[in-house]
């Protein structure tokens, strides 16, 4: 099993969850959380004074996927998460130990 | 402001001047009625008017005011004060009159109360700009100061406020052949201290000064004042003090200690009630007409100078003394953005002003009858447009984006200065007047920030600044079309040219009334500057001014009021710009605790 996680920008979340629920995904979870880049943020005037917004507003998206379908599932968050400019995000892919569905307390590729 | 209304042919001067001190009236033709006013009244061959013009009552021994229903101003219909029934071929012409004159005062109480009730509500949107203009961790705090200076200025208010400013309202150069739209029971408000008292012809001293300083009369609003006139006007002041006495919270927000605060709560009403008293008082501003031969002495409507350049004054030497916000300037001193926490309320928040000052500025006539008030509110209302407007066109100039907060701060800039020569402009000029103040606003704005003076809401640049504005602009613009005799100043010069004295600013022929609106100016901000620098200063050695770094950077809601504004949200001090300035060191440990006792509570 593999643990997709990918830092995409915030207004490109229901497209990804779209393309990613046609490819068959069966669940994922979201977080809003705040972070930088090579850009380290950017700056903001108020009232005319400069200030730098260090961090900056994304949205992270965790899926667990069978092995045989992280490449699909990176591929599609790729086309879908793209824009070209800079701050479009990451994709980490790791490999998960284990899951368990607490309800049921099933294991492996049946709790995904 | 202090609008008498004209009755002039229903007036007889001789009739007044019996109860008038003689230099009310001009000069020459008040010689020979002062000297017949000495002798038997019966003498007069003077038209007998109704009491409720004269303030004199028909039998000496039973004095008419103060009058605590109202009953001696005329007649009220149903049921008939005169208990002459309501059927007409019973009437006489005097009962009519006296039932048309009763309406007539009825139209100015109703008039300034519920004009009253909106510069009541401006409370509101001072809250909301203030306050949206801090950041969360302070808005419980920020709102918990606009709504606790209504009660505690209107406390000092009550107890010696009024009687401070408006207790010789009758020491005021009154212009011959008026009365107080407000009723007879103003002229209740004569007893004062001033310079050169002036005496009857009889020697006796009348009450009234030559430089008015103070009032003495109507402490706590005792028995003596106790009139239905006084109480409209007392209720309509109080409410414009406290326009002024929540400016100053918005320029020391978010580092002001509570108890420091409350404090000022009640010393506010002094310098105000002073100055207060000068100009619309019968003070010795009001008299530079008469005693230097200066347009028609200080001309303030509705308190440019008297309400907004008091406060932004008092804010300016708050701010100066409190000192900059941790994190307002880095370590080369340059001025870094702490951004507001809810712009829609800051603009919720203007519109609430904007609404309110349709009854700041014409409620300011003190009387519904007073027609010249559509002149007001169409003179408010596009001073507030051009306000807004050239604010946006000066931060486009300056390569700035179009900042709503800038553009807020643009529209009652306008509406600042166009409080007092709202009713002596034409429309052009009322405009114009808004447009400058728009511009001068966003300049000022990051003048002050630039050295140093940390103002979160720019109420320095507002009130200050475009108070002074505006009291400078009524002795530029003003037309002379209205305010014939305004402070007692009727100039037969001008007679002469124009056909009526009115408020004549320098390009309409009378450059003394510019003169006399500098000194006005210069008065208010030196007054109001030393008097506030004292008093910050003094205070501070009661109870500190400032809150300890320590609450500071954790926010004022929790440590200074115990309720958060937001309690439901996590708020992030670590992310929030200004606190970068703060050692990195401190910074951190700083951020977990607060981040800890959000948490916590």
């Amino acid at each position: 099993m593999k643990h997709i996680e990918a830092i995409i920008k915030p207004f490109k979340l229901d497209e990804v969850k779209e393309a990613l629920m046609k490819v068959g995904i069966q669940g994922m979870t979201i977080t809003e959380v705040k972070g930088f880049g090579r850009q380290k943020g950017h700056t903001e005037l108020y009232r005319g004074a400069e200030y730098s917004v260090d961090f900056l507003p994304k949205v992270k998206l965790q899926i667990l996927v069978p092995d045989e379908k992280a490449s699909q599932v990176v591929d599609t968050i790729l086309q879908t998460a793209r824009t070209g400019k800079i701050g479009d995000g990451k994709i980490f892919v790791t490999s998960a130990e284990e899951v368990i569905r607490i309800r049921t307390g099933e294991k492996g590729a049946d709790a995904i | 402001m202090v609008r008498l209304r004209t009755i002039g042919i229903f007036l007889c001067l001789s009739m007044l001047m019996a109860w008038l001190p003689a230099r009310w009236a001009d000069a020459e033709e008040a010689a020979k009625p002062e000297a017949t006013a000495a002798a038997p009244a019966a003498q007069a061959p003077a038209p007998k008017l109704p009491p409720y013009f004269t303030a004199t009552s028909p039998d000496p021994k039973a004095a008419m005011w103060p009058d605590q229903t109202g009953a001696n101003s005329g007649a009220w219909a149903t049921p008939a004060g005169d208990a002459k029934g309501d059927v007409p071929e019973k009437l006489s012409l005097q009962d009519v009159y006296d039932r048309m004159a009763h309406n007539m005062f009825s139209i100015n109480y109703v008039w300034a109360l519920i004009a009253g009730f909106l510069v009541m509500f401006m409370q509101a949107g001072f809250m909301m700009v203030e306050t949206g203009l801090c950041r969360a961790k302070n808005s419980s705090h920020t709102a918990a100061m606009n709504m606790m200076i209504y009660p505690l200025g209107g406390i000092a208010f009550f107890i010696y406020g009024f009687a401070l400013g408006w207790g010789n309202w009758w020491n005021g150069p009154v212009p011959p052949g008026w009365y107080p739209s407000l009723g007879p029971g103003l002229s209740l408000l004569n007893g004062g201290i001033g310079l050169g008292a002036v005496t009857d012809a009889a020697g006796a001293a009348t009450g009234a000064f030559k430089y008015g300083l103070m009032g003495t009369t109507g402490w706590f609003l005792n028995g003596a004042v106790g009139d239905t006139g006084v109480l409209v006007l007392f209720f309509f002041m109080m409410v414009f003090m406290d326009t002024t006495a929540t400016i100053p919270t918005g320029a020391m927000a978010e580092r002001w200690s509570w108890k420091n605060f409350c404090l000022f709560g009640l010393w506010v009403a002094l310098p105000y009630c002073l100055y207060a008293n000068w100009v619309w008082g019968g003070g010795w501003l009001a008299q530079g007409g008469i005693n230097w031969g200066l347009g028609h002495g200080a001309v303030d409507f509705a308190g440019s100078g008297v309400v907004h350049a008091m406060g932004g004054i008092i804010a300016l030497a708050g701010a100066m003394i409190i000192g900059p916000r941790i994190g307002k300037y880095d370590a080369h001193g340059r001025p870094q953005a702490m951004p507001g926490h809810s712009v829609p309320m800051v603009v919720t928040g203007t519109f609430v002003l904007a609404f309110g000052w349709f009854g700041f500025n014409p409620g300011s006539t003190l009387a519904g009858t007073d027609l010249r008030i559509s002149y007001v509110v169409v003179n408010t209302m596009l001073a507030s447009f051009t306000g807004a407007l050239f604010s946006m066109l000066a931060l486009w100039a300056k390569g700035l984006k179009p900042d709503s907060t800038m553009m807020c701060n643009g529209m009652l800039a306008g509406l600042v200065a166009i409080t007092a020569p709202c009713a002596f402009v034409d429309p052009w000029a009322a405009a114009l007047i808004g447009a400058v103040a728009g511009v001068l606003v966003v300049y000022s704005v990051f003048f002050f920030e630039n050295r140093g003076i940390d103002d979160p809401v720019g109420a320095i640049s507002v009130h200050g600044v475009n108070g002074i504005w505006g009291v400078l602009s009524v002795g530029i613009f003003a037309t002379g079309a209205y305010g014939a005799g305004w402070n007692g100043v009727v100039r037969d010069e001008f007679v002469k040219l124009y056909g009526s004295d009115g408020v004549r600013g320098l390009l309409y022929g009378d450059v003394s009334q510019f003169f006399m609106q500098a000194i006005d100016a210069g008065v208010v901000a030196i007054f109001g500057f030393a008097m506030a620098y004292a008093w910050f200063k003094v205070s501070d050695l009661i109870t500190p001014l400032r809150v300890s770094k320590e609450t500071e950077i954790e926010g004022l809601d929790g440590p200074e009021m115990g309720v958060l504004g937001y309690p439901d949200f996590q708020l992030h001090p670590s992310t929030s710009p200004g606190y970068a300035a703060m050692s990195p060191v401190a910074g951190s440990s700083m951020a977990m605790q607060a981040a800890k006792k959000v948490v916590l509570e």
